[in-house]
């Protein structure tokens, strides 16, 4: 008997941007009802490759066959006429709108020219139901959890008929909780025989997931194996192209006096009475689910926000800590969450962002020493091994991995006593994750003290001297050893 | 930006290439050197002029060249043919003969020269030498180009103060009425203070300074109600806008303010650098001075980070609100001095002045290149937008456009301008 084509079929796409060949020739195959991870560095061209199947970006050669038939790729129109739904990372959902408007968004029931809301309703309550989840339809977008949001996503998908649907990174900022629920429901979509491509860094979701592996490389095809047929530690090897011995390096330093201490943080609901303190040479994780409020408890102490009550002691003296600039002078730093709205000024230059925090000890009587700033920045460059073409590249044209290590640049030449870091490795791929981890002990070998927020328990495990467990602006649990800790010992104080 | 004004530049020249004839003493040069080449022995010349602006300028010069290279004058006549004719009499009348009869382009046109043989036979045959003239674009004649930097020095001064605002990504729309709070303020200072028509230098400048201080104050307002209550900009000037217009009319009573000292004009028409105008002068100085700011200072780099993305540079330690504060107090400032200079410019403060001038601020700054969501932008790109609106109009002057047409093509011209600097941006 004859195998049927494949769903879907990409054929030696090749694609270029100035300056860079994004993509040399790449090959992928999903068959119906199958699970295939696509998993590469960032920048080895998964981002392309999708954007090419999603009409957004035409490629310069190769062709894409649906069930053996060649189809035009052009736009976005093209895609989804195919069949294709690519649910990126940042939701294409109105926030303004509900749930309903937003799925049928672009394609109303109309009767007679008037939207029709009931059948709408209707249809979408139907839709929901099959696939098990509990979503409000009449509140707008932007009440709705990151989860939620997600679910209308592929809940659009699913009006549009896709056959085909692609999530980037989409358990990013899900709960493990909720990364269990979306997975019930890809298996749902699976069985009905809807091929889907699963873009992740986490590797045990893949494991758990995807039924197929490819990997890219600098835009090449590097391994297609079934996902019985690979370890994880292989995976790793693909796509870095060497071998990682541990994923989590080790440090070896003596922890010394109490650095920082935060004592009775309250802001609102989100941080509750939160006391803690970190040492010199210490790395400390503060984890939990998402929304435990350890981000805010950050913010309290960079003075992002106005703390209610609480004091906060460096050194054994009280700061005043009112804004971010005085929390900056008296030495702490902040690597925010969210680079992209947070920690750079995307349209500006590496160079830009880089000097922004040091401005203040690079120039004299307000005028900037140039020199000195071309050689700092030239200096970090090189120790971060940061890719940039010249010190003038936008910020927004590089890699996640090279962004974050901007934002590392930047407060490192500040010389901060405690730096925070909320979520160091989130969209970063494996080979720099190991670059900040490095950098991190290098820190703290240094005497710096860290609090890093982390939502991956194996990077809470691998990196931290002492985690700090948090549940709805509380702190519910405190591990002394990080080392003799379990995953779901963590477990049991997150969701407390 | 600069290609397009080059452009515009290239196609008035063009539209306005025309017949240049000399005047005053550009032209008494011109005919002297012809003199002297023509005749090298003590010519015996008359000098014809007519009562144009020019003239009395025209023979002093020629006289004084002529008699110094030795020519003898015969006759210098200021007046119409009849005196011309006059003139050659009394020569005649002396036994005397002519080489040269120098005129200005007018006078060389007069019928009595063209058939001085028959009328006047003994006369000898004098040759009749008029200024060469030449072809040359009106529009780039030195005195067209000044006038055009002239007229735009306001816009452009307050086009300073706007690109700081639309950096940090606001909008300041009070400034118009700034201006003709500012000119109003002045006036009446100088009128009520500092002597009025016999007001003393000391004076007149503290009475511009403090009207431009006054202005800095509506800036710290309109700055505090961004920072504070975190009202938009747009409303925050779009109030400040109303309230300056009016307090300008109750300060003038509604009238033109005009008792003040002829020396007043000093900084609106005088000219004491290389014959640059002193508005002009003042505007390069600021324009440099904002330039060294946007790209070598602290302050300018704060600018930016603030309109790039408020909240990442809030979180990297820029002091955003005293940021913002510096822009609205910065452009209130400058306002007020290009409403300064414009009432030294036309002699009296009235407060119809600087209307809509607020849009053709914000067009300069657009047509610049800067971006109005701000965190990007040149200052002098600014310059160049301001030069761009002001060519526009200037070579609609030239070429006749009658000014309710001109108000269409600046308008379709700034969005093509704003087109043309996307698509080169793009690319």
């Amino acid at each position: 008997m004859i195998e049927p084509p494949p769903l879907l079929e990409m054929r030696e796409i090749r694609k270029s941007f100035p300056g860079v060949q994004a993509l040399r020739g790449v090959s992928l195959t999903l068959k119906a009802g199958e699970v295939l991870a696509l998993l590469g560095e960032n920048g080895a061209g998964k981002s392309t490759l999708m954007k090419v199947l999603g009409g957004s970006v035409e490629a310069d050669q190769g062709e894409i066959l649906i069930q053996g038939c060649k189809v035009p790729f052009n736009s976005l129109k093209d895609s989804r006429n195919a069949g294709v739904a690519v649910i990126y990372q940042e939701f294409n959902l109105v926030p303004a709108l509900t749930a309903v408007e937003n799925l049928f968004l672009g394609h109303e029931t109309t009767r007679v020219g008037f939207l029709s809301h009931a059948q709408e309703r209707q249809s979408a309550g139907k839709l929901f139901k099959r696939m098990g989840v509990e979503i409000d339809i009449d509140v707008p977008c932007r009440n709705l959890s990151t989860a939620q949001q997600q679910l209308v996503e592929i809940a659009k998908a699913l009006v549009l008929q896709a056959r085909i649907i692609v999530m980037d990174e989409p358990s990013a900022s899900l709960t493990s909780y909720e990364v269990g629920r979306l997975f019930e429901i890809i298996r749902e979509l699976r069985s009905q025989g809807i091929g889907i491509i699963y873009i992740s860094h986490r590797l045990s979701e893949i494991a758990a997931i995807a039924d197929r592996v490819t990997v890219l490389r600098d835009g090449a095809n590097v391994g297609d194996r079934p996902i019985d047929q690979i370890t994880r530690n292989q995976m790793i090897e693909m796509m870095v192209g060497r071998d990682l011995k541990d994923e989590f390096p080790k440090r070896n330093c003596a922890i010394g006096p109490t650095r920082l201490e935060a004592i009775g943080l309250s802001r609102g609901r989100a941080v509750q009475n939160v006391s803690f303190s970190v040492r010199r040479g210490e790395i400390l994780a503060l984890t939990g689910l998402v929304g435990a409020g350890r981000t805010e408890t950050a913010r309290l102490i960079f003075a992002a926000d106005v703390r209610e009550e609480g004091r906060i002691v460096l050194d054994g003296k009280e700061l005043e800590n009112s804004s971010p600039q005085e929390a900056i002078s008296s030495g702490i730093g902040l690597l925010t969450e969210d680079r992209k709205l947070q920690g750079l000024i995307l349209k500006h230059s590496v160079r830009e962002n880089f000097s922004l925090p040091n401005l203040t000890w690079l120039s004299d009587k307000g005028f900037i020493n140039q020199r000195q700033e071309q050689k700092k920045l030239d200096h970090y460059i090189e120790v971060l091994k940061i890719k940039v073409a010249h010190r003038e590249q936008i910020s927004n044209h590089l890699s996640g991995g090279n962004q974050q290590k901007v934002v590392l640049a930047k407060w490192l030449a500040r010389n901060c006593e405690v730096l925070i870091f909320d979520e160091p490795t989130r969209g970063i791929d494996v080979g720099a994750k190991y670059e900040i981890y490095l950098l991190m002990n290098e820190l703290a070998a240094a005497g710096k003290a860290l609090i890093m927020i982390s939502s991956e328990f194996p990077e809470v495990l691998g990196m931290a001297d002492r985690i700090l467990v948090m549940h709805e602006g509380r702190v519910t649990g405190e591990i002394q050893d990080a080392r003799e800790a379990t995953q779901e010992q963590i477990m049991q104080l997150a969701v407390a | 930006m600069v290609l397009v004004l080059l452009l515009l530049g290239a196609f008035f020249s063009a539209v306005t290439y025309t017949e240049q004839s000399p005047t005053g003493e550009t032209a008494a040069k011109l005919v002297a050197t012809s003199i002297l080449q023509d005749f090298k022995n003590a010519p015996r010349v008359l000098i014809v002029t007519s009562d144009h602006p020019g003239d009395p300028a025209f023979s002093k010069k020629l006289e004084h060249d002529l008699m110094a290279a030795g020519a003898r004058i015969l006759g210098n006549v200021k007046g119409e043919p009849k005196d011309a004719r006059e003139s050659l009499q009394q020569i005649v009348g002396n036994g005397e003969k002519l080489d040269a009869i120098a005129c200005t382009q007018v006078t060389g046109g007069w019928l009595l020269f063209s058939d001085l043989q028959t009328s006047f036979p003994a006369i000898g045959s004098p040759r009749v030498i008029t200024p060469e003239t030449y072809r040359w674009p009106n529009f780039l004649k030195s005195d067209n180009l000044l006038n055009i930097a002239n007229q735009i020095a306001v816009i452009a001064i307050v086009a300073i103060g706007m690109t700081l605002v639309i950096i940090t990504g606001g909008i300041d729309l009070s400034v118009g009425s700034l201006i003709a709070l500012s000119a109003v303020l002045a006036a009446k200072f100088i009128r009520d203070f500092a002597g009025g028509v016999n007001a003393t230098t000391t004076g007149m400048i503290l009475a511009c300074v403090a009207a431009i201080l006054l202005c800095g104050v509506t800036g710290v307002f309109s700055g505090l109600m961004i920072t504070r209550f975190s009202i938009p900009p747009f409303i925050v000037t779009l109030a400040m806008m109303l309230v300056g217009s009016g307090l300008a009319y109750i300060i003038a009573k509604g009238q033109s303010i005009y008792q003040i000292s002829d020396s007043f004009v000093w900084l609106g028409r005088g000219a004491d650098f290389f014959d640059l105008p002193n508005a002009v002068v003042l505007m390069l100085i600021l324009y440099f001075l904002a330039h060294i700011l946007m790209s070598r200072m602290k302050q300018g780099r704060y600018l930016y980070a603030v309109g790039g993305n408020r909240e990442a540079a809030r979180l990297s330690g820029v002091p955003v609100n005293r940021v913002l504060m510096f822009a609205y107090i910065g452009s209130a400032l400058l306002a007020g001095l290009g409403g300064v200079i414009m009432a030294s410019q036309l002699k009296s403060g009235s407060p119809t002045y600087g209307n809509m001038y607020e849009l053709y601020v914000i067009a300069a700054v657009v047509v610049g290149g800067t971006s109005l969501n701000g965190g990007e932008g040149k200052m002098f790109g600014t310059l160049t937008g301001a030069f761009t609106i002001a060519v526009i109009q200037n070579g609609m002057n030239l070429t006749n456009v009658e000014s309710y047409t001109q108000k269409v093509v600046l308008g379709l011209v700034i969005l093509g301008a704003v087109l043309l600097d996307r698509n080169r941006h793009r690319n």
